[in-house]
């Protein structure tokens, strides 16, 4: 095999995984069982491809073996030791049409909405959440996991074997959902596949790398949703959103790795093709007349996708979408950010007069004090920004936002001096 | 003669694949391409987007069915296609209903954005 068969089937491998794992999990209802027979599969893979060319469907041969193995090691545990020969797993071709025939699409969606579902157990913290969907559904290592989380590796291993432990107990109906509860679980889901991408979307400088697979992954998971569930438009946005905001990864940091802002973004270097599969989606999301907040947001983002200059921007459409918002889902951050669009409508007055009373609210927000520096230098509040900026510093989550906002403070720092 | 090369692939896999890896199969691709470019030879070339951006329209006797997903039947085949520049999925449905209006019998239009696409050298 040349070095990219290998590639390839490596990507193979990580593609049908999902599909396998969910299957498999549905078959033994246990997760480490299924996620060992799984990988158990891809081992006998890695020998039997090469040598037999690759199976018509890869999914359905490693469940099939997946299922053998893991019955195997069943029967080992309860020592009853009969191992079947290598070449009689190998020996699919005509077993793997009839497992395709009984897996079908519907079998499949439940099977892979229910494996996201229980990585998403309302016990589990988020952080928590995301590290088991990670592990499980996109089989990250648990290695990679911790690098993006910034923790040891004994550490994470050791908080996904908790979080498993704890859906162990829980326990989860493996009887085909309701339609209530099927949408019910959508929701969740697609709730955790956002928390997956902000993990990543929100990058340290330090670790971009790691965390912008994360994106990468949740914007996988999305797809293979939407795949599942093809009339879901919330799905659609959810989808949306997150390719439009991904398709300016390139250009949000500067070659330090600083925080380059929309307004100041080299517009060139944004992902075309992203921004064109987004727009498609919101556009057939919109025929469905089923408005939702993964949809507003996504028609915000494509709003910013639609500008070719920062000039361009249709910010009384961007205010209206927040607007809209605001009434879905409210919340103190959405006004924050409707105020953004204000200040370019209206002016910094008027959107400092929304800004200030949210700071009960939102006296532990970064964005909040950044935000409203930065109107108060528009206005010439010179001291009061200084202020401001100060507690945003204290605040910064990363070393880019810290560096962002230092820039506003020599600004002030410069307008002061020639001032005197 | 002219003729339409099309393209399948199992697209889990294909979505799957790193970009870098992507770029590598592309710049194969686009290299395969060029000396058939070079002599006039190669007409549009376009990759399209995946298929949970598609939509189907399917006719029916009355209005034609605006589904969502890729086409689906087996029992037909793939006869012919069009790119257009559109504004919206809107205005491509409208086109599509257009063609569905003077089209006889039954057959779907399945509608999927163009993700790369290369005009081609070959002339009119």
């Amino acid at each position: 095999m040349s070095e990219v068969d290998s590639e390839w089937m490596g990507l193979t491998l990580t593609g049908a995984r999902p599909r396998a794992v969910a299957a498999l999990y549905r078959y033994f209802r246990d997760i480490d069982l299924a996620e060992e027979a799984f990988q158990e599969a891809c081992l006998k893979a890695l020998k039997s491809w090469p040598r037999n060319g690759p199976p018509r469907d890869p999914a359905a041969w490693l469940i099939l073996v997946g299922r053998n193995t893991g019955i195997d090691t069943l029967r080992r545990r309860a020592k009853q030791t009969e191992l079947p020969d290598e070449d009689k797993l190998s020996d699919t071709e005509d077993q793997e049409a009839r497992v395709v025939e009984q897996l079908d699409d519907s079998h499949y969606r439940d099977d892979i909405l229910r494996l996201l579902f229980v990585c998403c157990h309302p016990d589990l913290p988020a952080t928590q959440q995301i590290a088991l969907a990670l592990r499980i559904v996109s089989g990250l290592s648990v290695k990679q996991i911790a690098r993006a989380f910034l923790v040891g590796e004994a550490a994470m291993e050791q908080r996904i074997t908790r979080a498993k432990r704890r859906i162990a107990e829980a326990g989860v109906a493996f009887d085909t959902p309701d339609a209530l509860e099927r949408s019910e679980r959508l929701g969740v889901v697609a709730a955790m596949i956002y928390l997956v991408f902000n993990e990543g979307y929100s990058t340290a400088s330090e670790n971009q790398r790691e965390r912008q697979s994360l994106s990468g992954e949740a914007i996988r998971l999305a797809r293979l949703l939407l795949g599942l569930f093809p009339a879901e438009p919330e799905i659609m946005g959810l989808l949306a959103l997150m390719l439009l905001q991904e398709s300016r990864a390139a250009a949000r940091f500067d070659a330090e790795g600083d925080v380059v802002l929309l307004d100041d973004q080299d517009r060139a270097l944004w992902d075309r093709t992203k921004i064109s599969e987004g727009l498609a989606l919101l556009d057939k999301a919109i025929r469905h007349n089923r408005p939702g907040v993964y949809q507003v947001q996504a028609a915000i983002a494509a709003t910013h996708a639609r500008a070719v200059r920062p000039e361009d921007t249709d910010w009384r459409g961007i205010e209206l979408l927040y607007r809209t918002l605001e009434q879905m889902q409210p919340s103190p951050v959405v006004t924050l950010n409707r105020a953004v669009a204000v200040s370019k409508v209206e002016g910094a007055e008027a959107a400092l007069k929304m800004v200030d009373p949210l700071a009960a609210q939102l006296d532990g927000y970064f964005h909040f004090h950044g935000l409203r520096g930065w109107l108060l230098m528009e206005l010439g509040r010179d001291g009061e920004a200084r202020t401001a900026f100060d507690r945003a510093i204290a605040l910064a989550n990363t070393t880019a936002e810290a560096t962002h906002i230092r820039q506003h403070l020599d600004t002030l720092s410069r307008r002061q001096t020639r001032a005197s | 003669m002219l003729y339409a090369i099309l393209c399948y692939n199992d697209e889990a896999e294909v979505a799957a694949w790193s970009k870098d890896y992507d770029d590598k199969v592309m710049g194969d691709l686009i290299a395969v391409q060029r000396p058939m470019a070079e002599k006039g030879k190669l007409g549009p070339v376009a990759r399209l987007l995946p298929t949970t951006a598609a939509t189907t329209i399917r006719k029916t006797a009355g209005e034609p069915l605006v589904l969502d997903g890729p086409f689906a039947e087996t029992k037909e085949q793939f006869l012919g296609f069009y790119v257009v520049d559109c504004e919206n999925l809107e205005e491509v449905v409208q086109f599509v209903r257009e063609l569905c209006a003077v089209n006889p019998g039954s057959g779907s239009y399945e509608i999927r954005p163009v993700g790369f696409f290369n005009q081609g050298t070959k002339s009119a």
